[in-house]
């Protein structure tokens, strides 16, 4: 596995950035190709969500991956994770603006009664302070106490799987996919009893 | 695909000229405002395109996305077709397609279409009502629902070979709604026979229900004295009911039924308020006059 991490070594942090906005570069060609069939609100709004949910399941997996098979994604990282964020953030955007339409009043039952919404909600809300802490000044800022913050992210993966699940008819394949991931990724640190990510 | 008789509806009359003909008769309608006319019961709002409506469609039997059934849905054999009419009725037996479809007068009924997912849609289908058929086959007294059973047959409907849902999909109405005029067997829709996606051959459409009870691909039709079992209600009794009536009072457990997306109007259609019984209150709210509705939902 060394070969592995030798041959990422020339390839910096910052190249998840660019990566992690072909998907959106996707959708947006998809869009002018008018290949975003009949309801494209829904179908922007599920893709938004889906790949915050596949960023945030890949930035759980480093740390195990580094533990089963020594390869060294760690520097990846915080970029995997904010480009996670950046989609919740566009997920969130395209449902309030093009999905509920600013009904402000349904909006705020939703987010009160609905558990989907009430979880996703949680979710956002739990990935605002780690985004706010993913730079180098927060890191000397915090010190020890940054470990424990980020935490949150195992959290927020899990809120996210269970906001998928909580959306769908019946016991559909996929979003049990997800969060059965997220679980097995939660529980690999369960076993190995160390909350610190090293 | 071939069809049974070789007249399509579209045969008939061509469809400008009857789109014409349908707004001369509107006009009339509100010139002298025959009731008989005025009744009409196709809605004046504009239907979407024949394209979304074949586009965007739940058919889990052919799989759990929207497209999946305009994608696969094209393996499932309508000819020959036969209905099963049997339980408490007067003239039990297999009827073929064919005479099924001569058990009433094919209208044209463009209604809306709310789906329990909170999207709706304006379909202009042909089709005639259902009362005509239970009239044919003679309701005994003692019956007092009506169930229907989709197609069962795993191999030409990928969907049912997951257990997502306890096959064959199955839904019931009470007999006063399924003898309502509103009710039809629709068998096409914009003059055309029946896309398989939105249920080929022949399906059911109750325009003040939410979508899942218009069952499709009806291969089976029960009179019964007990209320039928409903899939969706099997599946979740918490979430889905026997009645399941468009009322925006009455929230899915996971999420508000007050308003609706119209499909049609790209990344910008609108958000509209769902209206009791789906606008068809008029009509239907009598039917249940005395039932508390967040307890019979």
């Amino acid at each position: 596995m060394q070969r592995v991490n030798q041959a990422l070594r020339p390839i910096p942090g910052w190249v998840v950035y660019p990566l992690g906005l072909l998907p959106l570069a996707w959708l947006v060609v998809r869009g002018a190709l008018g290949d975003l069939g009949v309801d494209p609100v829904k179908e922007v709004e599920h893709a938004l969500g889906l790949t915050a949910l596949q960023f945030l399941v890949g930035g759980l997996a480093i740390t195990p991956l580094r533990w089963i098979t020594g390869v060294n994604l760690i520097r990846y990282r915080r970029a995997v994770g904010l480009v996670a964020f950046f989609y919740v953030v566009l997920h969130l955007a395209v449902w309030l603006l093009l999905d509920i339409q600013l009904r402000w009043g349904e909006i705020g039952a939703d987010i009160l009664r609905r558990p989907y919404i009430t979880i996703g909600m949680l979710g956002f809300a739990l990935m605002i302070p780690l985004a706010a802490t993913s730079n180098n000044a927060a890191i000397r800022r915090l010190g020890a106490k940054w470990r424990v913050l980020h935490r949150l992210t195992y959290l927020a993966a899990l809120t996210g799987a269970v906001h998928f699940m909580l959306v769908v008819k019946a016991w559909p394949t996929e979003p049990m996919l997800y969060l059965g991931s997220v679980g097995i990724l939660l529980a690999f640190r369960m076993v190995r009893g160390r909350w610190t990510t090293r | 695909m071939p069809s049974r008789n070789d007249l399509k509806w579209s045969d008939v009359t061509p469809e400008h000229v009857w789109l014409n003909r349908r707004a001369l008769l509107g006009g009339m309608a509100g010139l002298i405002a025959t009731p008989a006319l005025a009744q009409g019961y196709s809605t004046d709002e504009a239907p979407n395109s024949f394209e979304e409506i074949t586009t965007y469609n739940n058919f889990y039997e052919f799989g759990l996305d929207k497209g999946d059934p305009a994608r696969y849905a094209g393996q499932m054999t309508t000819d020959p077709w036969a209905i099963e009419i049997g339980g408490l009725v007067d003239r039990p037996g297999s009827y073929d397609l064919a005479d099924v479809m001569k058990m009433g007068p094919i209208e044209e009924r463009i209604y809306r279409f709310r789906c329990v997912e909170a999207w709706s849609m304006v379909i202009p289908w042909n089709g005639f009502q259902l009362s005509h058929l239970l009239d044919k086959v003679g309701v005994q007294p003692s019956a007092r629902y009506v169930a229907f059973e989709t197609l069962l047959r795993p191999e030409e409907m990928p969907g049912q070979r997951s257990r997502i849902l306890d096959w064959p999909y199955r839904e019931g109405l009470r007999l006063d709604e399924a003898m309502h005029p509103l009710t039809l067997m629709a068998t096409g829709l914009y003059g055309r026979d029946m896309p398989k996606q939105n249920g080929a051959p022949i399906r059911l459409v109750v325009p003040w229900k939410y979508g899942f009870k218009s069952i499709k691909s009806i291969v089976k039709i029960t009179l019964t004295a007990d209320q039928p079992l409903n899939t969706w209600k099997q599946s979740n009794t918490r979430e889905y009911g026997f009645y399941s009536n468009v009322n925006p009072q009455v929230n899915h457990p996971r999420w508000s039924q007050a308003s609706e997306r119209r499909i049609g109007g790209g990344f910008f259609s609108s958000r509209q308020d769902t209206v009791i019984f789906n606008g068809y209150g008029d009509q239907v709210a009598q039917m249940y006059a005395g039932q508390d509705l967040t307890k019979d939902f």
